[in-house]
């Protein structure tokens, strides 16, 4: 499968995320989630509310990149501070490109090394993750999935909170936590296996099972039966060529 | 009747060693920069510095400015990581508060409210609680759960960078988004509001002008004029961020005299200076904004 397949099949796949989130807000953070979101909220569930990934909601999805003569229907606005007041509200699910995440669902942007004070590799920092992570659903995008994204142990700086009951405060569950599904390169998995465990849902065409395990840095939950992910239909590929005129997704899984 | 007008040097000679200092805007947009330029070229250092961090924590962080850093990012979003912020976090040259963007609003939230913090479950189950053992968890009076206690951010000083401010500080944000300007502000014992246009006190009576000034003018202790003042930041809707100095900017961090060259070109020079040495007020005006 070529790579522009394979990208197209992997956003058809991620649309289908929010399809039972009702009235929420979509976030897509790069632009293999912000299409995914656009695809879902013009298919699938046309209750989303989207932004223009600037400072408006739109009641329609926003094309990446240059417009041309295109206007973004604008709904209200929507600056940083409003943002904080809609996610503390839990009307969100976000789709997330974290660099670590490990076997409880937490997830890095922060930095990579094991001394906090200097980093190996300094990224972003935590930005809205623990925010996040404690107050709406999320999703993650994985453009090249390996080991050295999905960690053997613990990610090095936890910057959104997962399925481990030890980091707990006094009076919370698990059920306050609510991590949807991961979508990369080889698969689609979520965190459906017994206690939370990571299980695979697809594989993409041509990925085995065992070469999702072989990249993944902790045990997977495999079911005896695992899908493959469908391919894209001529009425997604349309969407996909309204929301990116310019093609800006191809490349979008590296490599 | 008070005249809160300024230089960029009066502000830098009220800053001192040790002192909290909030800057406004976010990543590359609405930075008071000239105001960041001036506290470059004075000796001011040790300082503590508070923000949602693009090329103003970069530059302080260059020139060694920086003793400790308040942040939850440091990005300049189309270039997403920060290279001279990032190089001082690998030297492990600064002290962090790192935390959640929603804490830090929380914290600024608390200092303007003279709150000593806000109960929040953010940062419940992460390391930010990990590496900031100063955050701690509280007990609720109403519930059975522990909550995060968002500890307040009180500043010495912040410096912002607005459309349009007159003499009495009344100052006007038209861009689509305020970040966290008007909480930089209320949380600071003094702000200093660079602004693009000086204008008279006459211009908010007119249609839906006054709709656009978002604090208090008793929150602004002085007004620099200072055209283009955020340059290479944008401040939308008057222009956008400069993609090509950004560039410029960010490739030198790859060379080992890198930033001393920039310092030498864009920052060891008269406002005047600069402007003439980006292209002129009017190249800046024309920058497109953003699409996303």
């Amino acid at each position: 499968m070529t790579e522009a397949t394979l990208v197209d099949r992997v956003i058809c796949a991620a649309a289908q995320a929010w399809q039972d989130d009702g009235e929420v807000l979509a976030t897509g953070i790069g632009i293999v989630p912000r299409l995914a979101a656009s695809l879902c909220m013009a298919s699938i569930n046309r209750d989303l509310m989207m932004t223009d990934s600037e400072a408006f909601m739109v009641r329609e999805p926003v094309p990446v990149g240059p417009r041309g003569d295109y206007r973004a229907r604008r709904e209200s606005a929507m600056g940083f501070a409003r943002i904080f007041d809609n996610v503390w509200g839990g009307k969100r699910h976000a789709m997330v490109g974290p660099t670590q995440v490990d076997r409880w669902g937490q997830a890095n942007i922060s930095m990579i090394g094991d001394d906090y004070a200097r980093p190996k590799v300094m990224m972003l920092g935590v930005r809205g993750f623990p925010g996040n992570s404690i107050s709406h659903a999320n999703s993650f995008f994985v453009p090249q999935h390996s080991p050295k994204v999905f960690v053997a142990g613990e990610v090095d700086m936890v910057a959104s909170v997962g399925y481990r009951p030890e980091r707990l405060a006094r009076g919370w569950s698990l059920d306050e936590i609510d991590i949807r599904y991961i979508f990369s390169n080889l698969a689609v998995l979520d965190f459906g296996g017994p206690n939370h465990q990571v299980r695979l849902v697809a594989v993409h065409p041509g990925v085995t099972p065992q070469q999702v395990q072989d990249a993944t840095g902790f045990p997977l939950h495999i079911p005896g039966a695992v899908a493959v992910t469908p391919a894209p239909t001529p009425a997604q590929l349309a969407l996909l060529e309204r929301f990116d005129p310019h093609h800006l997704r191809v490349g979008a899984l590296g490599g | 009747m008070a005249d809160k007008r300024m230089t960029s040097a009066d502000v830098v000679a009220q800053l001192r060693e040790g002192m909290t200092i909030g800057i406004g805007g976010w990543g590359p947009r609405r930075k008071p920069m000239a105001l960041v330029r001036e506290i470059l070229r004075s000796p001011l250092k040790e300082i503590t510095v508070v923000a949602y961090g693009g090329a103003d924590v970069g530059m302080l962080c260059a020139a060694g400015k920086v003793k400790k850093l308040v942040f939850a990012f440091v990005s300049l979003d189309f270039i997403p990581l920060e290279p001279y912020f990032r190089a001082a976090r690998q030297r492990g040259a600064i002290e962090t508060m790192e935390i959640d963007e929603g804490m830090l609003l929380l914290g600024l939230k608390a200092a303007g409210m003279r709150v000593p913090f806000i109960p929040t479950r953010v940062g419940l189950g992460t390391d930010v609680l990990k590496v900031n053992p100063g955050i701690k968890l509280v007990d609720s009076p109403y519930d059975a759960r522990q909550w995060v206690a968002m500890p307040a951010l009180p500043l010495d000083a912040a410096l912002v960078h607005v459309d349009r401010a007159d003499a009495r500080g009344v100052c006007q944000v038209k861009g689509p988004d305020l970040y966290m300007d008007d909480l930089f502000v209320r949380a600071a014992e003094k702000t200093y509001v660079s602004c693009d246009e000086l204008v008279d006190g006459s211009v908010f009576e007119e249609g839906e002008e006054a709709r656009y000034v978002h604090w208090d003018r008793a929150d602004t202790s002085g007004v620099v004029h200072a055209p283009c003042g955020a340059h290479p930041s944008s401040c939308a809707p008057l222009y956008g961020f400069d993609v090509g100095h950004f560039k410029e900017y960010a490739a030198g961090a790859r060379e080992p005299d890198g930033w001393q060259r920039y310092f030498e070109r864009y920052v060891a020079c008269t406002e005047q200076e600069y402007l003439a040495r980006v292209g002129g007020e009017a190249a800046v005006r024309a920058l497109p904004l953003p699409v996303f």
